[in-house]
């Protein structure tokens, strides 16, 4: 494959997508390159789900001015893109006078920084809104314009929207180099062929550096830091909280909050680990990293259900050399962009991102907003939300969704068929799983994954053996020595 | 299809739905639907093709499909009894009106005299024990590798180690090896194997795969496929013992770590449960603690042997029959059965005796491992049954029937108590 574009986009997280569905406003080719075969699958599928109101960051610092414009981006993107989004508000919480006086000095930070709403309220306000917080809590900084959300849902929305207008993904492409001619950006080779561009963004995340070092560009470096976290069944819920409760943080960062989700999960987490800088894609989790959060989880919230636990994952976080944000031209090779150190609070600001580095592109070239830009992307049909009757007449119009693939969840044949044929549908198991949440339930498709397995090979016309679960090479099943029945 | 009034609606077509739907038949109700989510009746046996089904039920030994069959058998053309399959039940309200789904007949409302709740029991997950390390492909229950082996034709691996010695476990230990594949280690965290005895035999020694108990696993490596495990020693509280670590090459790691009743349609419902057995609490006739509700199967208490599942159904669905009938006996009094000493679980958990009173199976589960143990049920101070058994392992569910005379009029709470003889 050799192809042209005016900008490639490197990398399909929360950033990368947002980065394309801003691009496919305007008459350019848009290209985004992704190496695993579903978008999401690096930091974007591994972080808290907060959309933070944007009082941590430094005054001034790039991670504060993204922080507040991106949060109130997605106040106004929630219902154009469909966005899985509760504004749920969030609570810092102090335990002795100490931390009170350090919610004061991120009262006053945040309203330096432009959050509005901010308030500090008293322990026993905070329980009110909170009946289990831990009664040791003596105060909470509230700031109401947080909110918590389903991080794979929103880069999805980003990209099927984009596609829509004319953007390109592809998947399972993974960048071995980047030509550069005189200074300049001239092509991106990829282990699928060349896309000739003057344009690439480097949002790749923990591998953001390599990315940058492809094209000349040394200028920085990117650390990983891994968070484990632990998650709860939906029962669990009524006992624990329905906001993000962080405590208060400390330098080490913002620390292990206890959070609910927006399906109506519970979970705890994330601690941080330094990883060695050869292994940025370590996303095991251990034992002693799962005692502390538990353990720290419940200086907030006393009854952790231990045993509701559905899963453990991690993430790793981008951390940057110059510990802000890298949103900008890069200063040593013409045409290459930088969203790079894109650690918390990256999803809330990935949408403030897109319209910087976008418009970096647009004054440069000329390039002009598309005439017929389609506002929002195909419904995405849920059966277990739906009334009584247009269950019926969904059953009627399609039999599929009559039938129950995912017990635990209620999701049916209909709606996994529908995210395998959406724009940029599911190609893999998990990508079923985080488009429909089949398997996402307390059996964890211990009964529907074969089940799925099965309709991804029909949809996708490919053997079972060549269904994955996630990553590139996760191949599921082999065929038998006899050759199996299939 | 129209909101039916049925005698008894049957959640779950496997030998519980089954053997209570065919009992029920035979107690006289006239209007029985099953409701089954699969492609065919049969549930789980469907998948279990190893033979050593049926010798107590059925007197000769059969494969899973092969009882799955005699049960079908029992049902199929009988005018008064309707299967309905590729079905999912998606809610029981409290008057009984079940909302099920299926792309044949769309959204269906129908109602039941009575129900009996037969769904079953699920795998225990990776998460729900927390083993450290990677999420790659080729981590699976031992139960949907199973599926995937006997009923759809693949292999999850080639290179395998299973944790968990629980019966699936053990089965699939030899299914794999079968298949051609290796199966490098079978890890049990306790000092003692879950599984029946001669599934040990039969599925492990006959086939020298290495079984370590009290070990667990400590990592799972590879980041897009399963590449290996660490193991390690545990104590006796069962955490790893930091220097026993050892790693184990393999492409797949099955989980046989436990099953759990399937109940959330019984916990929508908001039938009372039991925290042991994860299922509902039931009396002598299965019974639920919602009047016309029962339950029967794994989804009550797991059990070890079909061929007691089917027992248990066809309790239910004679009761459920009589209940729909209205000649279920009055009750003169309800005592509490209650599990003590070594006795971990004991169903029922309570009796409705009534005035002419009936025999009383009772089905229970101990603690540990034990030789020559005296079991003893008492009513009060007296004693209406005791006896000796040569072995109790908490892996066989021991049965025992207190005879009608005996049980007549012993209205004092009941207590079933398992005791090393001295």
């Amino acid at each position: 494959m050799t192809k042209q574009a005016d900008v490639v986009v490197i990398g399909g997280g929360i950033t990368g997508t947002a980065i394309l569905h801003e691009l496919s406003k305007y008459n350019l080719r848009a290209v985004l390159v992704e190496q695993e075969p579903e978008l999401a699958a690096g930091t974007t599928k591994g972080n808290s789900a907060i959309l933070h109101a944007g009082f941590d960051a430094p005054t001034g610092s790039m991670k504060a001015l993204m922080n507040v414009e991106g949060n109130a981006m997605y106040h106004e993107l929630k219902d154009e893109l469909d966005l899985e989004i509760r504004w749920s508000g969030s609570y810092v919480a102090a335990l002795d006078d100490e931390q009170v006086d350090v919610l004061k000095e991120l009262l006053a930070r945040g309203q330096a920084n432009g959050v509005p709403g901010l308030k500090i309220v008293s322990g026993d306000e905070m329980r009110e809104e909170e009946p289990n917080v831990s009664k040791d809590i003596k105060a909470a900084l509230f700031a109401p314009t947080a909110g918590i959300c389903w991080p794979f849902g929103l880069a999805l929305a980003f990209a099927e929207n984009a596609v829509i207008n004319g953007a390109e993904v592809i998947r399972d492409c993974k960048v071995t180099d980047i030509i550069v001619e005189d200074g300049a950006v001239k092509a991106v080779e990829t282990d699928q062929g060349t896309i000739e561009t003057k344009y690439v963004i480097n949002a790749a995340g923990v591998h953001a550096d390599d990315i940058s070092r492809l094209a000349g560009d040394d200028s920085f470096t990117i650390k990983p830091r891994r968070g484990e976290y632990i998650l709860f069944d939906k029962t669990a819920q009524k006992d624990l909280v329905y906001s993000p409760i962080f405590p208060t943080p400390t330098k080490m960062g913002k620390g292990i909050l206890v959070c609910a989700t927006t399906h109506g999960n519970v979970f705890v987490g994330p601690n941080a680990q330094d990883l060695p800088e050869d292994d940025k894609d370590d996303t095991a989790v251990t034992i002693p990293g799962m005692d502390e959060i538990l353990d720290k989880a419940r200086r907030l919230v006393p009854n952790i259900p231990v045993g509701a636990t559905i899963t453990e994952f991690s993430g790793v976080r981008a951390v940057s050399n110059t510990g802000d944000f890298i949103v900008g031209p890069s200063e040593k090779t013409t045409g290459l962009l930088h969203a790079a150190g894109i650690q918390s609070p990256g999803l809330t600001s990935a949408p403030a991102i897109a319209k910087k580095l976008v418009n970096l592109i647009v004054s440069e070239t000329g390039a002009s907003a598309k005439s017929d830009y389609k506002k929002g992307r195909p419904a995405q049909p849920c059966f277990r939300m739906m009334l009584d009757a247009d269950q019926k007449a969904l059953i009627a119009k399609d039999p599929r969704y009559g039938r129950v693939i995912c017990r635990c969840e209620t999701i049916t044949e209909g709606e996994i068929v529908d995210a395998i044929h959406r724009p940029v549908g599911a190609r893999t198991v998990d990508g079923v799983k985080r488009r429909t949440r089949a398997g996402m339930g307390r059996c964890q498709g211990g009964f529907c994954g074969p089940r799925v397995t099965q309709i991804l090979a029909r949809e996708l016309n490919i053997p079972v053996t060549e269904v994955r679960k996630e990553m590139r090479n996760s191949y599921m099943f082999y065929n038998k020595e006899s050759g199996g029945k299939a | 299809m129209g909101e039916q009034l049925y005698d008894i609606i049957i959640v779950g077509g496997g030998p519980a739905g089954l053997s209570a739907a065919y009992s029920a038949w035979q107690n006289g109700a006239k209007e029985i639907l099953v409701l089954e989510r699969d492609r065919e009746a049969g549930g789980i046996l469907q998948q279990c093709i190893h033979n050593g089904f049926g010798l107590h039920h059925f007197k000769e030994e059969l494969t899973g499909p092969g009882y799955a069959q005699r049960c079908y058998d029992l049902v199929k053309d009988k005018p008064e009894i309707k299967i309905l399959v590729d079905t999912m039940v998606l809610n029981i309200g409290q008057d009984k009106t079940v909302t099920a789904v299926s792309p044949e007949h769309g959204l269906m409302k129908v109602k039941g005299k009575t129900i009996i709740l037969t769904m079953g029991c699920r795998e225990r997950t990776r998460g729900a024990i927390r083993i450290p390390g990677y999420r790659p492909a080729g981590v699976f229950t031992a139960g949907a590798a199973q599926r995937m082996v006997n009923m759809e034709g693949y292999l999850p691996g080639k290179k395998i180690v299973i944790l968990g010695s629980g019966d699936i476990g053990l089965i699939m230990a030899r299914r794999m090896t079968l298949e051609g594949c290796k199966v490098q280690a079978v890890l049990e965290i306790c000092p003692f194997s879950n599984g029946l005895t001669r599934n040990m035999v039969q599925c492990l020694y006959d086939y020298d795969i290495p079984l370590y108990l009290s070990h667990t696993i400590t990592a799972i490596h590879g980041k897009d496929r399963v590449s290996g495990i660490t193991a390690a020693k545990v104590d006796d509280h069962m955490k790893p013992i930091p220097g026993t670590e050892f790693d184990i090459d393999c492409d797949t790691l099955l989980l046989s770590v436990g099953l759990i009743p399937e109940n959330e349609l019984s916990r929508g419902l908001g039938i009372a449960m039991h925290p042991l057995t994860n299922g509902p609490i039931v009396d002598q006739h299965r019974e639920t603690s919602i009047p016309g509700i029962f339950a029967a199967g794994n989804v009550v208490h797991v059990h070890d042997l079909v061929d007691f599942v089917s027992e248990e159904a066809e309790i239910a669905g004679k009761y459920a029959a009589l209940k729909a009938q209205e000649q279920l006996p009055e009750d003169v009094a309800d005592i509490a059965v209650e599990a003590i000493d070594e006795v971990r679980t004991c169903v029922p958990q309570h009796v409705r005796a009534t005035a002419e009173g009936e025999t009383i199976r009772l089905f229970m589960r101990v603690r540990k491992p034990m030789k020559k143990v005296r079991l003893t049920v008492k009513s009060g101070d007296d004693t209406l049954l005791t006896k000796v058994l040569p072995v109790a392992k908490p892996s066989e569910m021991i049965a025992v029937n207190v005879p009608a005379a005996k049980a007549k009029g012993h209205h004092a709470d009941w207590t079933v108590s398992v005791k090393e003889e001295a």
